[in-house]
């Protein structure tokens, strides 16, 4: 019982350790460059339930002062956050115009197609 | 609970399709399953944040940039093995580092007990704004803000840079 009570205690850490390792494996494992990406932008939105996730507190509520409320949760990992969001979204749009550039020069987007088309 | 479930078969669906239209769609998908937890989480400002930047912009530049390349992912020829090795041992010695987290949602953790409560308790007074949240990022760490901004000047001009160059080869 103890053992089921920790392990839904964890249950977020679980998931996001999950979400990262898929995203890793999505980044190394797989050759195309928008594939790639996307991986990048998952292992990135669970470095955001890592941080976000321990800033809760049950019972709490969003941290907007209000007199009817006494217990909020933390702020300041959001503020972290919403500079993250921007910070990706800017490191994918930029990851995205490489990715359109390549596809120009070498007519694909598959890392070993530009590999065999280099070597030639 | 089951939101964080749901996400995790969603980004098995990521890892499997060939096709990047519905990979693309699927990632809309997990970004707004990802701004319906944070608002669990009581995080509002990055709930809306991430619905409007994760499930909105992301998704029509991802769109656009497949509608320039290619539609479909070709299928895997190397090796897998190694890929999936890394992962599961980055996997298993992150599992090993839950051991020193907090439990979710309890108070007595350090990081409520340092910076943040302070914040709370001196908003009203320092910045007279309800949103703490708001407060911090404008006021206390506004500096951050500014080298966020410097960020994605940065980013614009690297992509004006990239996409000009084209322009004139085709010409």
């Amino acid at each position: 019982m103890i053992i089921i009570n920790q392990f839904i205690a964890s249950y977020n850490y679980f998931i996001i350790i999950f979400l990262m390792i898929a995203g890793l494996y999505i980044v190394v494992a797989r050759g195309n460059m928008i594939k790639k990406l996307i991986g990048l932008s998952v292992f990135q939105t669970s470095v955001y339930l890592l941080y976000i996730s321990p800033g809760k507190i049950i019972g709490g509520t969003a941290p907007i002062i209000n007199d009817n409320y006494t217990l909020y949760s933390n702020p300041l990992p959001h503020v972290l956050i919403l500079t993250a969001i921007v910070v990706g979204i800017a490191t994918l749009a930029l990851g995205l115009s490489l990715t359109i550039r390549i596809n120009e020069e070498f007519n694909t987007i598959e890392e070993d197609e530009i590999f065999n088309k280099e070597e030639l | 609970m089951i939101l964080l479930t749901l996400m995790a078969i969603v980004v098995i669906g990521i890892i499997r399709f060939k096709n990047l239209f519905n990979v693309i769609i699927l990632g809309s998908i997990y970004s707004f399953l990802m701004a319906s937890i944070l608002l669990v989480l009581d995080a509002v400002d990055v709930a809306l944040t991430e619905a409007s930047v994760g499930a909105g912009i992301s998704t029509v530049l991802m769109l656009s940039a497949l509608y320039l390349t290619k539609r479909n992912e070709n299928p895997i020829t190397h090796n897998q093995i190694w890929p999936l090795l890394i992962a599961l041992i980055t996997g298993a010695l992150l599992v090993f580092g839950t051991y020193g987290m907090p439990e979710f949602g309890i108070i007595n953790t350090p990081m409520h007990n340092h910076v943040g409560g302070e914040y709370l308790a001196r908003s009203i007074s320092d910045t007279g704004i309800e949103n703490v949240v708001t407060s911090v990022l404008a006021s206390y760490r506004g500096f951050d803000t500014l080298g966020e901004v410097t960020v994605i000047f940065t980013a614009a001009i690297g992509i004006i840079a990239i996409l000009k160059k084209t322009k004139t080869k085709v010409k």
